[in-house]
């Protein structure tokens, strides 16, 4: 069943068209991937999905309802839930009260502060801290366990890897299986390919604010993927 | 005696101020909304109570169960309306459109109530004194009014340390970007932060309408004071701005102690040592709401 259906999406940022005509859909408990180089429109594209960047109505529907422009939090209480890029900690906030923030809405499901912590055992260890007192990559399961204390049904991860090292980029997708595993649906912006392909049922590459390329990994070669990046 | 008296009422005097400077500096922390009609809400609450003591034949400081909820609606639907459209646009919108209501509620006083000036009478606490020894007393009245500040400083430092309000505000104040992302809607915490501070500011306007006499147009002063309490004691800084207040209140009392004419002036002097010689206020901690 199609959980989310993009149609035609364009996105603007004043003058500066961002987005052209992204059509896509993603099943439920699916994992779809995007990737494309800088500047393609990927974190325009989430963000425009998580309700910061203003859509047309018909442009996005969620489980079978048109939510384009919706505010980001009547999104958040649809299930609509952003990673950002940079990971956007709040430095006033102490690692729980980040995580606490994630829950403010109140949506249920399986994630918990406790579940949380048993996912990433360092952010209770350091529950008091500054949430900006962690390395980088403990600030990333930061955001990502923040994301899921909203219990998300589609949780929109945008660029996990940015600045880590690859042991510890490694690490975060494995805890992204288990999130698969509560049976939310991922959509996973990326610039490092090939962690990607390993782990998406799909892959839609972006060019210029528009789909270059859509197909299973299986089926994609370096070529077709180096072609659909940069053009050919 | 006589001078510790004098720094005696200075630091109770400095509660009035804090109270004053409180809401002015959540709206900011939380916002970045410098609201310059802050003191005319403040007179404005001392007019309405006015109104409830004539009508309702109230004691002013039961006004207050009225007035303070009133003020908190306005604050609510101000926000809501007219200030939410402003934000995200830099600093100036937001003053310009402030600096216009502070002369719309001038002059609506001005044609409601004259010019005359009021005061508030509640009835004998305002003169009645607590005599401490050795010559020295203290009203009960200033008294009142330091420990309400006080309660209500600790009171919202409780709300913004520990509750999910709270952490919404400081999450807001941080990155409203990312704030709005993690499902907090802005424009009503925006609404619900006027409403505090336009509550707080009130009880403020009705101590200060029993401690002295006001006119149409004494708003101004109080944002003035409120101000330099605020940057004394440090932007972003609860406690900061009790110190600040009772700071502005020592200087005060001093200098018209030593010449009737001194008094503001002296506060003023004060309050350009500290932005001389600390810019960012004695306690300001950056970025942080609650401390």
């Amino acid at each position: 069943m199609t959980l989310l259906g993009v149609h035609a999406l364009s996105a603007f940022y004043g003058d500066f068209q961002a987005l052209f005509g992204i059509s896509l859909e993603v099943a439920e408990g699916e994992t779809v991937a995007v990737i494309g180089a800088n500047g393609a429109g990927k974190s325009t594209f989430l963000r425009a999905l998580a309700g910061a960047v203003p859509v047309p109505r018909d442009a996005v529907v969620f489980d079978g309802r048109p939510v384009g422009g919706h505010p980001a939090h009547a999104l958040v209480d649809l299930g609509i839930v952003l990673v950002p890029e940079g990971r956007k900690i709040f430095p006033s906030l102490s690692v729980e009260e980040n995580l606490l923030v994630g829950a403010y809405r109140g949506r249920r499901g399986p994630w918990t502060l406790d579940r949380v912590y048993r996912l990433f055992p360092v952010l209770g260890e350091r529950r008091t801290q500054p949430g900006t007192n962690l390395s980088g990559g403990e600030q990333q399961m930061l955001a990502i366990g923040r994301g899921l204390m909203a219990n998300p049904r589609l949780l929109l991860v945008d660029e996990i890897s940015l600045g880590l090292a690859p042991l510890v980029v490694q690490h975060l997708y494995r805890t992204l299986e288990a999130v698969k595993a509560e049976g939310t649906t991922l959509l996973v912006v990326e610039q490092d390919v090939s962690r990607v392909l390993a782990v998406a049922q799909r892959v839609y590459c972006f060019r210029k604010g528009s789909v270059s390329l859509h197909d299973v990994p299986a089926r994609l070669t370096r070529e077709q993927i180096a072609a659909a990046y940069f053009g050919a | 005696m006589a001078w510790l008296d004098t720094i005696v009422q200075g630091i109770l005097l400095g509660g009035l101020y804090a109270l004053f400077a409180t809401g002015l500096s959540l709206i900011f922390g939380v916002m970045r909304l410098v609201n310059l009609a802050h003191g005319d809400f403040s007179i404005l609450a001392a007019f309405i109570a006015v109104v409830a003591v004539q009508v309702l034949d109230l004691n002013p400081l039961l006004a207050l169960i009225l007035v303070v909820p009133v003020m908190a609606v306005l604050g609510y639907g101000l926000q809501r309306l007219v200030l939410n459209r402003l934000l995200g646009r830099g600093i100036l919108p937001a003053v310009l459109v402030t600096f216009g209501l502070s002369i719309v509620i001038q002059n609506g006083l001005l044609e409601t109530f004259s010019a005359d000036s009021r005061r508030l009478n509640p009835g004998g606490i305002e003169t009645a004194s607590l005599p401490l020894g050795g010559g020295l007393a203290v009203g009960w009245f200033p008294l009142l009014t330091f420990a309400v500040a006080v309660l209500l400083l600790v009171g919202l430092q409780l709300l913004i340390g520990r509750t999910a309000l709270g952490r919404a505000f400081r999450a807001a104040s941080d990155d409203g970007g990312t704030a709005a992302l993690m499902g907090i809607d802005n424009g009503r915490l925006y609404g619900l932060a006027m409403a505090l501070s336009l509550a707080i500011v009130a009880v403020a306007g009705i101590f200060l309408g029993i401690r002295t006499t006001f006119t149409f147009s004494s708003g101004p002063d109080r944002l003035l004071f409120a101000f330099e309490a605020v940057i004394i004691g440090g932007l972003g800084s609860l406690w900061g701005t009790l110190v600040g207040g009772v700071i502005l209140g020592v200087a005060q009392t001093t200098g018209a102690r030593l010449s009737p004419g001194w008094g503001v002036l002296a506060g003023h002097l004060v309050f350009l040592a500290v932005l001389l010689l600390r810019p960012a206020g004695l306690f300001s901690k950056p970025r942080r709401l609650d401390s």
